[in-house]
């Protein structure tokens, strides 16, 4: 059923990352990437990994979790790596059979490569896991605000976002009354050939469609009767206020950037 | 206590066609006035121009000709829009298409957030329309997971949290089951007693219009009867004419009154009812 | 034979999960075949996830749906056939609409029966003409109806499958008294006429108590009752402790007989009360 899509990914809870600011988790975050893409070495890697996994543990969500955010990810991992094998051609030969020739650097190379992009998968999934979309929106929008100066609609794309998810649940819903409704009258939805299939999809579109244009126009009318005007003058309800944690996590997170790129400095020697 | 509402000569109609054909006018000389703390019921069917009056109270129409004051503001100024439906906050049908936020105390802040009220007042206010309509409990859930009349209800906090002197209400019911109906019924009746605060319920549900002060019955863009509810609803054959129902009871009255027996027609409860059949039986005994 | 039978029905939702939920719990029931039934229950009581069994849109945890005394899911392949014989008229049924013009809309059922034109237009024309809709409207748009109109094409789409059983899932909610009355009179007639079965679900009393042979209750999952409409009102109690509505007239003669009338009927329609008060006041005054 439709009904049972998660949206957000997003896991309540009270755990310390949860607490977070979520400006500074996102600002956390971003040097989080960074520091990944810094470091050129494994022990640059062991020390985002040692990172992670304290994140990862105060977070109180189950790994299980972060392997689901893996998982979709697993085929591209692995034929990259296969072609990371395959095609480099320096260091020495550790195996060899027929005309393929695999190198001690292509080992390297693929393990460095697949441990990086699960630790980016893990670190960007505690962000979204920990805080809720529209949390995050809000987040995003505040710390975009400078950019208001320069005429660029921030908190219209804001309040875009924040309807939009909103909706996403209404419209699922009604996605599948829909769905059920055509295939009350034979409509053929998860059988039948693709061309059925294709102009069956119109009859769930349509409606769809419709009900969504008539939700916004109601939507409309609905926010102007409770004055709303754009972003201009808005007080929130929402308060985001920093405490002392976030400034420490913020400076950890910093002490951890400072160690790659000191062993960065002292290993390229 | 004054009239807060005061509809003069109210017309209405719809902007020209490309043509330049004028389409009818939907309301055709609306006069009315609502006293400040009064509970109206406005009735109609489908098309009797009930909802375009609403949409006047609030400004979301403008008359074609006549006037509209709401406390005193006129609605077709334009410079005092939001100090307008600060006054008079209006609830619409569905209950789905009035909730902006994912958050339920996010919505019921989302009018004092454009109108820049602010935090502390704001949380007050919040909590305390929450409390109101008995859903602070639900502060922190996404409206996607409360019923009908839940979300009608968090609707309605909205409203209230902007201290309206009025609140339009138009068919908040309609698509709701009998058990959300009773709660945002409930709700708009404390509204009034409690907080005095004028009510104009949009409706074609009689058994909502009886708990009324007083109800005003539309058709085609006018009003046709306006009273209490057991003289208008007494009036069982020009309701029935225009397509509209009357509680059980005042049928059953009004049958047996054709019939040629002494009963009231003013009935509209079951209690009233009873006593009156009661008393019917009583007397043949007498006799 | 029943046309339509349960046995033991059993739907749990998201089994073996914490959310784990029976919706529906072990129903067993009988539909003879040519009735009309009025379906009742309040939201969550499980009659929506009944009704979308009979027709294979949900498949049964455990038991069985028989129609025509066979096992629905016997072959699950043929399950399309089952929903052309057992048309189903979801709540708000408009917002499915989608083709350009009435016709292709009422047409749609017919056409997935891979029908031929002849037979889908005779079809087409045959339910229009039931459900109220002239031959004019045909070609038109449907989105440019009116919202009574729009549901009577979305009903007609139904129809048209001609189904052995018809079940309508509130058929006039949000409707005004006008309009409900308008679908409910032209439902009756199809019935009359066609000589099917129909299953009608409902919130108001009154209304089932106008057209229903029978009454189906559903309560928590579990099937309360289903038996004739005189013999569901005659557990009018009951069904109040259960938080469904009984008509008001039926609310009165309850009163009546805590006062010392007793009629020693069950009355729930205005027009049975004032025959069956008229006679026994004539009675009395006799003696």
């Amino acid at each position: 059923m439709l009904k049972d899509i998660t949206i957000g990914q997003y896991f309540p809870g009270n755990s310390l990352i949860h607490r977070l600011d979520p400006r500074f988790k996102i600002v956390i975050t971003l040097i989080f990437i960074i520091m990944l893409f810094t470091g050129k070495s494994f022990l640059c890697l062991a020390i985002g990994a040692v990172y992670t996994v304290i994140a990862v543990l105060l977070s109180k969500i189950k790994p299980k979790m972060f392997w689901k955010s893996v998982k979709p990810l697993l085929p591209f991992l692995i034929i990259t790596a296969v072609l990371n094998l395959l095609l480099v051609s320096t260091g020495d030969i550790v195996w060899e059979w027929k005309f393929i020739k695999i190198r001690s650097e292509a080992i390297d190379i693929s393990v460095f490569m697949i441990v990086r992009i699960v630790l980016l998968i893990i670190g960007s999934s505690l962000l979204t896991y920990t805080t809720s979309p529209i949390t995050l929106t809000d987040a995003i929008e505040r710390l975009l605000s400078p950019l208001k100066k320069l005429k660029f609609p921030v908190h219209e794309l804001a309040m875009m976002m924040s309807i939009a998810l909103r909706f996403i649940p209404t419209l699922i819903e009604e996605t599948d009354k829909i769905m059920s409704a055509q295939k009350a009258r034979g409509a053929e939805i998860d059988s039948g050939s693709f061309m059925t299939r294709t102009r069956n999809m119109i009859s769930i579109l349509v409606p769809l469609f419709i009900s969504a244009f008539r939700r916004a126009d109601e939507l409309a009318t609905a926010m102007e009767c409770r004055c709303y005007h754009g972003g201009e003058g808005r007080t929130r309800l929402r308060q985001l206020k920093s405490a002392p944690r976030d400034y420490i996590a913020l400076a950890v997170t910093i002490l951890f950037f400072g160690a790659v790129i000191a062993v960065s400095i002292l290993t390229k020697k | 206590m004054g009239n807060i509402i005061e509809i003069e000569d109210l017309h209405f109609h719809y902007e020209s066609d490309a043509e330049g054909n004028t389409p009818p006018d939907v309301l055709k000389g609306i006069n009315l006035s609502i006293k400040q703390g009064e509970f109206v019921a406005v009735l109609g069917h489908n098309g009797c121009g009930k909802s375009t009056l609403a949409k006047h109270l609030n400004a979301i129409l403008i008359p074609t000709s006549g006037k509209v004051t709401v406390d005193g503001i006129d609605t077709s100024d334009e410079n005092r829009l939001f100090d307008l439906r600060q006054r008079a906050g209006m609830v619409f049908q569905n209950p789905d298409n009035q909730i902006v936020s994912s958050i339920v105390e996010e919505d019921v802040a989302f009018a004092l957030e454009n109108l820049g009220v602010p935090y502390e007042e704001m949380r007050k206010r919040v909590d305390e329309s929450l409390k109101a309509v008995n859903m602070y409990e639900y502060r922190l859930h996404s409206p996607s997971q409360l019923s009908g009349g839940q979300k009608q209800r968090v609707a309605i906090a909205g409203i209230i949290a902007m201290q309206p002197k009025c609140i339009i209400l138009d068919e908040p019911t309609a698509m709701l089951d009998p058990q959300g109906r009773k709660e945002v019924l409930a709700a708009i009746h404390r509204m009034n007693r409690e907080k005095g605060i004028t009510i104009v319920l949009i409706t074609h549900y009689m058994d909502e219009a009886a708990d009324c002060d007083r109800v005003v019955v539309m058709d085609k863009g006018e009003v046709v009867l306006d009273g209490i509810p057991s003289k208008v609803f007494s009036q069982v054959d020009k309701l029935k004419a225009i397509g509209l129902d009357v509680p059980q009871v005042t049928e059953l009255a009004w049958e047996l009154r054709k019939a040629g027996l002494d009963i009231s027609p003013e009935i509209i409860t079951e209690d009233e009812c009873a006593a009156a059949i009661e008393r019917l039986f009583s007397r043949t005994i007498e006799n | 034979m029943a046309i339509l039978e349960t046995q033991e029905l059993t739907y749990t939702y998201s089994a073996g999960t914490p959310f784990e939920k029976t919706a529906v719990d072990h129903v067993s029931l009988k539909i003879e075949e040519g009735q009309m039934v009025g379906v009742m229950g309040h939201t969550g009581s499980g009659k929506s996830t009944l009704i979308q069994h009979f027709n294979g849109l949900l498949q049964p945890t455990s038991g069985k749906v028989l129609l025509d005394g066979k096992d629905i899911w016997e072959d699950k392949t043929k399950i399309r056939n089952v929903r052309f014989q057992v048309g189903l008229v979801f709540q708000y049924p408009e917002y499915q609409i989608f083709e350009e013009t009435v016709y292709k809309d009422i047409a749609f059922g017919p056409k997935n029966m891979g029908l031929d034109e002849a037979e889908i237009k005779r079809r087409v024309l045959a339910t229009a003409h039931d459900i109220g809709l002239s031959e004019e409207l045909m070609e038109r748009s449907p989105f440019e109806l009116s919202g009574g109109q729009k549901r009577r094409v979305a009903i007609a789409g139904v129809m048209a499958m001609e189904p052995k059983v018809l079940i309508l899932d509130e058929p006039t909610a949000g409707l005004d008294p006008a309009g409900r009355d308008k679908i409910l009179s032209h439902i009756k007639a199809y019935h009359e006429r066609a000589k099917n079965t129909i299953l009608i679900v409902s919130h108001s009393m009154e209304d089932i108590a106008t057209f229903a042979d029978k009454i189906l209750v559903m309560s928590k999952g579990k099937l309360f009752c289903y038996d004739d409409t005189v013999n569901v009102f005659a557990r009018a109690e009951e069904i109040s402790q259960i938080g469904l509505d009984v008509p008001q007239i039926t609310k009165v003669f309850g009163e009546l007989k805590k006062r010392g009338l007793d009629f020693g009927k069950e009355v729930y329609t205005v027009g049975y009360a004032r025959d069956l008060l008229l006679r026994r006041l004539k009675e009395r005054e006799v003696q």
